[in-house]
């Protein structure tokens, strides 16, 4: 008996995985044609497709067991993703894309011809005009429903892992409904095929007042039943989201608290570690989702590019920056040219005016001018007094700012520390 | 009050004042830190570990000033503020809060402000630095972090066009001027320098950014939370 797993496992398509842990069955929700258990069946039995369809298409010859059995199947095996794919390009004699591509039409023109076939066979062999044949009809009529209803389950849990367009879901839900009055219709010839039409009035109310009484009966216990269920759900997303702070905070946390009491005698690696754990924590905690893993991506506005620059400083240099960012803006070519006049400046206050304190950095973006200000309170320095040959200053920030038509201001006290101020205009919008 | 340019030796200052954190040990810190009443002029009249005990304690002792922390269990700050609404608003004694918290986010500073803190600081403050705005706070002015004055000047420059009703929710060119230093990491004194008013002068300035704060800009900041999806 199949038995549910993770998705995860069916989706692991790689053939490495597939060899280790036992295979589970699953329907196929890719290619299907009417509920993917030919696909899936195929997928685990290691057969091409046509293979399995043909052996249900003859079982359905003999008397509707194929049909009764693919129920039964579909009834049970819960749909997962994949199936099989490796058979089908294997008795493709051209590995081109576009031939795949027009393929699944082909089979599904062969799929569309077998089945009027077997219909013409089946009502041949069934003779539909006789006695028997007046259950046939409505018995097709709500197996054709039950089979729309059906596929409707499994698309609308295939819609947890894919986004449906609004379009699609209007027909999904005509669909359904289409199932239902299928089966509604198949219900009523049966009772007018029986000859109780003329008492149809009468088994309606009867049987309103039975589903009445059930539902009353069984109505609270239903409810009740859903709230459990979701309450039940819920407990389950809050436990998931504790387990997956608990994985963090012992991932990250742990870690770092180990180098912290390996590096105790040095206050500057603590000091370093433990503002990278509290940024990384804050990053974490604060931010939406989504951060902390695209961490080699370049950042595109101009909040991220100073945080993520100070971020750097401070994890290389070990000296806490402050950042406050007032607006935000795109980052154009010459933001990223002042980001790493920035930069340059909060490397050297971190290492010539580190023991001051904590250095600031003040980014404002108003109107199309974006102002940073980098500032140490460390012993400062007087500019002229720099020889002429140390550029670091000179080229990486005031140079670059000026070749980049924005303009670098430095102020240095003997013993007020220094603020570089770095000011540039937005590149016009395109 | 004279002796606000030489802020940190206050001759005869004392101070009496209340913690409220959950952290029993960081409670504990602050204690050791800024709790020698000899030297500090602070002393420490009592603590609290929630809201309802936070009230409780606030109500007996009446201090000057409390260390309120953000998040506290039974409601959080903001529910202190809420609940000691009529002691801030005594004539005699009135009781100041001063925001000591981890979290520098914006709704949380934001939201202590609105409720009636007179400042915000974050708990990587240095001791020295949290008994002068301990004392600051006794005076009756404001006190601003570098990040705060930040989320201050987002909250008013995101609204650049002007709204309808009258000027007085508008800072002045001179408060955001004021603001900027600190958000640049100015000490007051460094600020009046740079701007060449007195201390005193920049310490209104904030005074008044934090009424305009609470008071006439409930729009504006509305707006600007809404856009964040703060609220």
């Amino acid at each position: 008996m199949p038995v549910a797993t993770p998705r995860r496992a069916a989706s692991s398509r790689a053939p490495e995985p597939e060899e280790t842990q036992p295979r589970k069955l699953y329907r196929s929700a890719e290619g299907r044609m009417l509920g993917g258990v030919a696909r899936g069946l195929a997928g685990h039995l290691g057969l091409p497709v046509v293979w399995v369809r043909i052996v249900f298409f003859v079982l359905f010859l003999s008397d509707g067991l194929g049909a009764l059995l693919y129920a039964v199947f579909w009834f049970v095996v819960p749909l997962g993703v994949g199936g099989v794919d490796a058979p089908r390009s294997a008795f493709e004699t051209t590995p081109d894309g576009r031939r795949k591509l027009r393929k699944p039409d082909k089979g599904q023109v062969f799929a569309l011809i077998a089945l009027l076939v077997g219909a013409v066979t089946f009502v041949t062999h069934v003779e539909v005009g006789g006695q028997a044949g007046r259950y046939v009809w409505p018995a097709l009529l709500i197996g054709l429903g039950v089979v729309l209803v059906w596929r409707q389950a499994d698309n609308a849990r295939r819609a947890h892992w894919t986004e449906t367009p609004r379009r699609r879901r209007m027909l999904q839900l005509a669909r359904g409904l289409a199932g239902v009055a299928l089966v509604g219709m198949g219900l009523t010839a049966f009772l007018v095929v029986r000859g109780s039409a003329a008492q149809l009035g009468n088994v309606l109310t009867a049987a309103l007042a039975v589903v009445a009484g059930i539902a009353l009966l069984a109505g609270p216990w239903l409810v009740r039943m859903t709230q459990d269920l979701s309450e039940e759900r819920l407990m389950r997303i809050r436990a998931q989201e504790r387990a997956e702070v608990a994985a963090h905070v012992h991932d990250s946390v742990l870690h770092t608290l180990t180098l912290i009491q390996r590096n105790a005698e040095d206050p500057g690696e603590v000091r370093r570690l433990a503002r990278a754990q509290e940024r990384e924590l804050r990053n974490w905690l604060y931010k939406p989702e989504g951060t902390g893993k695209d961490e080699s991506e370049e950042p595109d506005t101009l909040a991220e590019a100073v945080k993520r620059a100070a971020a750097e400083v401070e994890d290389k240099h070990g000296v806490p920056l402050e950042v406050v960012v007032v607006g935000d803006c795109p980052l154009d070519d010459k933001l990223a040219a002042q980001m790493q006049a920035a930069r340059e400046a909060m490397v050297n206050a971190a290492k010539y005016g580190g023991e001051g304190g904590a250095v600031q950095v003040y980014a404002e973006v108003e109107g199309r001018t974006v102002f940073v200000s980098v500032r140490d309170r460390g012993p400062g320095f007087d500019l002229d007094a720099v020889p002429g040959d140390r550029m670091g200053v000179r080229e990486s920030i005031i140079g670059r700012m000026q070749r980049n038509g924005g303009t670098a201001r430095l102020r240095s006290a003997p013993d007020g520390g220094t603020e570089v101020e770095l000011e540039m205009e937005r590149a016009a919008d395109g | 009050m004279t002796e606000t340019e030489g802020t940190q030796e206050r001759p005869g200052r004392h101070v009496r004042v209340v913690l409220v954190d959950d952290h029993r040990m960081f409670r504990t810190g602050v204690q050791a830190e800024i709790g020698q009443t000899a030297t500090t002029g602070v002393e420490v009249v009592g603590e609290a570990a929630d809201v309802d005990q936070a009230v409780t304690v606030i109500t007996a002792t009446r201090p000057e000033v409390v260390l309120l922390d953000v998040h506290l269990p039974g409601g959080g700050g903001v529910e202190v503020l809420r609940r000691c609404a009529p002691l801030m608003g005594a004539v005699e004694n009135p009781v100041r809060f001063l925001a000591l918290s981890v979290s520098d986010a914006a709704e949380d500073v934001i939201g202590v402000i609105r409720g009636g803190a007179r400042g915000y600081v974050t708990k990587t403050i240095t001791g020295t630095d949290l008994v002068d705005s301990v004392f600051r706070v006794q005076d009756g002015d404001a006190v601003f972090s570098p990040r705060l004055a930040g989320f201050v000047l987002d909250a008013f420059a995101s609204t650049d066009a002007p709204p309808m009703d009258e000027d007085l929710d508008r800072l002045t060119q001179r408060e955001r001027e004021v603001l900027r230093l600190i958000a640049r990491g100015y000490a007051y004194k460094e600020i009046a320098k740079q701007l060449f008013i007195s201390v005193k002068t920049v310490e209104s300035h904030v005074s008044a950014v934090l009424r305009k704060l609470q008071l006439s800009n409930r729009h504006e900041l509305t707006r600007w939370a809404t856009a964040r999806r703060l609220v």
